[in-house]
């Protein structure tokens, strides 16, 4: 959970000791392990550098510098996409539509610039201010029209994907001539985009862990009724939170067009979107709100990566790949849930 | 449920009423109160919540407000703390009127309140629940040291025996949860302190704990509380004043050393009698 999270060591240590932990050598081996217990990204982290050790002794292509960009490059969008799902998780909700605010957001500046005119800052301004758009009328369809996040962004998803489809007739097009310019720190430098993902986690972490916006959504998700009695404005935070998510969905949707150099009606869509969602779920978010990180959703997404091009490297049919993702999805779900009972049997009366 | 008006009974201000002694004395020691609820009513769709609302508390006052399940209590809570607004009537707070439009604003305004479900978020610690909505912040960021430490010495003031304010409140018992959440509003400037069945569930040790904070609270003398209640013996011991919603209406208003366990009991059974010969007629 996100208080958990953010502890300093010497509060982690101020919490009741757990019966049992011993001094001596077994006794620090039971600390590490209730540590592991207490901040969820420790779990994972120790998984993502298993993974790394594994395919770097498997197949030593793994640490290679094209390797480590190509890695990067499937690591950023996911952990961008994730950093919204996490606080719509967070505060109790979903949004199935951020893969097709991806793949609209580089199309509408596209024709922004090439059928309108619009300079070319001012288009991925206007691009990116789409996303926000989106993500307010996810907001509105769910907080005042009572419509479920779940089936409310399905809804919403589809009807991005026809307009997307339908403005483009499903040819794939060039990015703008005078756009070129400012891609290169969008997405087109080799390590553009991960410098944008580590950026944003770190900003989005304090922002979860450390401000009232971050306690608030906490709030929200853990205890909706008795966030709103003690006067938080949930509809505030909900709003606020897939406005977040859109955003973040059409700035990964022209990073991903400038990386490629070629806007595409095929790309984003839902396969981004679930595995932001797997991301978040294996760094240790709970889909039933309350808790969450963005450093785990983070590492959850160096996870799937990994596995995906260690797979990869190592010769490994990438068929079977799906069956590895789903179980360690089942996993860290299995893993939260034993692990939040583990914590709540430790009342300390 | 709708609730029939009980024969001759009218609203408190009004001709005197048959049970009880909420006439033209109790609207005269009204004013001058810090809280003043005059003719207030809340209809939900067919469901008449409320019929006449009339009631007032003093500076530094414990008032009790008891009735039965479906008397309306809860809703005048909700009223009094700005969570729903009501639908005729006016709420005065030192004789001047109010229109509370939400719960952010009535604590503005010094009315807080404690809710039956404790408005706490189990997934948050001890000391970010007691701040929620009134955190420290140094600029954008929370300013955590600061929160823990003045929780830490609320709590050690109240005296509940709580090794860590870092934990999540979902570990807590009952009684350690409600002290947290009444140490929450006492802390927050408030005029009026509203504790919506703050015994209930609880067992007798932790009910001691929570008495003690309210005869602290007492003591202090600048607070005015309500007490919703179900245990008559409870809230005699701990009130001035007590009051009893029945139907939608105060129909009793005493002082609390005026009046007995006995008597209240008396005037609920005679209330289900009532409902009883009402049942019987119309079958």
């Amino acid at each position: 959970m996100s208080e958990t999270a953010e502890r300093a060591p010497d509060e982690v240590a101020a919490l009741p000791p757990t019966p049992g932990l011993g001094g001596g050598p077994w006794g620090a081996v039971k600390r590490v392990g209730a540590v592991l217990a207490q901040q969820r990204e420790a779990t994972v982290f120790v998984v993502a550098v298993l993974l790394v050790i594994y395919f770097w002794r498997t197949a030593p292509a793994f640490l290679t510098k094209d390797n480590i960009v190509n890695i990067s490059q499937i690591t950023a969008p996911v952990a961008i996409i994730a950093i919204g799902e996490v606080f719509l998780l967070v505060c109790g909700e979903i949004d199935l539509s951020v893969g097709f605010i991806f793949a609209f957001s580089p199309f509408l500046m596209h024709y922004l610039i090439d059928y309108y005119g619009v300079p070319a800052v001012l288009a991925v301004l206007l691009s990116l201010l789409m996303g926000v758009t989106a993500g307010f009328v996810n907001g509105f369809i769910t907080v005042a029209l009572r419509v479920p996040s779940f089936i409310a962004t399905l809804g919403t998803g589809f009807i991005l994907f026809g307009i997307m489809l339908t403005t483009s007739n499903a040819y794939p097009a060039n990015i703008p001539a005078k756009a070129q310019g400012i891609g290169h720190w969008i997405g087109t430098y080799a390590w553009a985009e991960i410098t944008w993902a580590i950026v944003l986690v770190a900003i989005f972490q304090i922002v979860l862990s450390r401000t009232r916006w971050g306690l608030h959504t906490v709030a929200v998700g853990g205890n909706i009724l008795g966030a709103a009695e003690a006067g938080v404005n949930v509809a505030k935070i909900k709003y606020g939170n897939f406005m977040l998510t859109g955003f973040m969905g059409a700035l990964v949707g022209l990073q991903e067009a400038f990386r490629t150099n070629s806007i595409d009606p095929s790309s984003g869509g839902y396969t981004p979107m679930f595995y932001a969602i797997a991301g978040a779920v294996i760094g240790g978010t709970a889909l039933a709100g309350g808790s969450g990180t963005v450093i785990g959703a983070f590492l959850g997404a160096f996870v799937l990566s990994a596995l995906q091009d260690g797979f990869n490297l190592i010769g490994i049919s990438a068929n079977p790949l799906p069956i590895i993702f789903g179980a360690a999805i089942l996993v860290a779900m299995i893993a939260n849930v034993q692990l939040s009972r583990l914590r709540r049997a430790g009342r300390t009366t | 449920m709708t609730a029939p008006e009980p024969d001759g009974q009218s609203p408190v201000g009004g001709p005197a009423a048959g049970q009880s002694p909420v006439g033209s004395a109790a609207a005269a020691a009204a004013e001058g109160s810090l809280l003043q609820v005059e003719h207030v009513a809340k209809r939900f769709g067919a469901v008449t919540a409320l019929v006449d609302i009339n009631l007032h508390v003093h500076r530094g006052e414990v008032l009790g407000l008891l009735g039965d399940n479906g008397a309306g209590k809860s809703t005048l809570l909700k009223i009094l703390c700005g969570f729903q607004p009501p639908d005729t009537g006016r709420i005065l707070l030192d004789g001047q009127e109010v229109h509370l439009k939400s719960v952010d604003h009535a604590r503005s305004l010094g009315i807080d309140v404690v809710y039956q479900d404790l408005a706490l978020i189990d997934e948050l610690t001890v000391y970010h629940n007691m701040f929620l909505r009134r955190e420290k912040v140094i600029g954008p960021l929370l300013n955590n040291r600061a929160m823990r430490k003045i929780a830490r010495e609320r709590l050690d003031a109240i005296g509940i025996g709580l090794k860590s304010v870092d934990v999540p409140v979902a570990r807590l018992s009952g009684g350690q949860r409600q002290a947290i959440a009444v140490a929450r509003a006492v802390y927050s400037d408030a005029k009026v302190l509203l504790l919506d069945e703050p015994l209930a569930a609880m067992g007798a040790k932790e009910a001691a704990l929570i008495l003690d904070l309210i005869r602290d609270l007492k003591q202090k003398g600048d607070l005015s509380i309500i007490i919703v209640a179900h245990n008559y013996g409870q809230a005699i011991e701990i009130c001035d004043r007590i009051n009893l919603l029945q139907h939608g209406e105060i129909t009793f208003n005493k002082l609390a050393k005026d009046t007995s366990v006995q008597e209240l009991n008396d005037i609920v059974i005679e209330e289900y009698r009532r409902a009883l010969l009402e049942r019987q007629k119309s079958a």
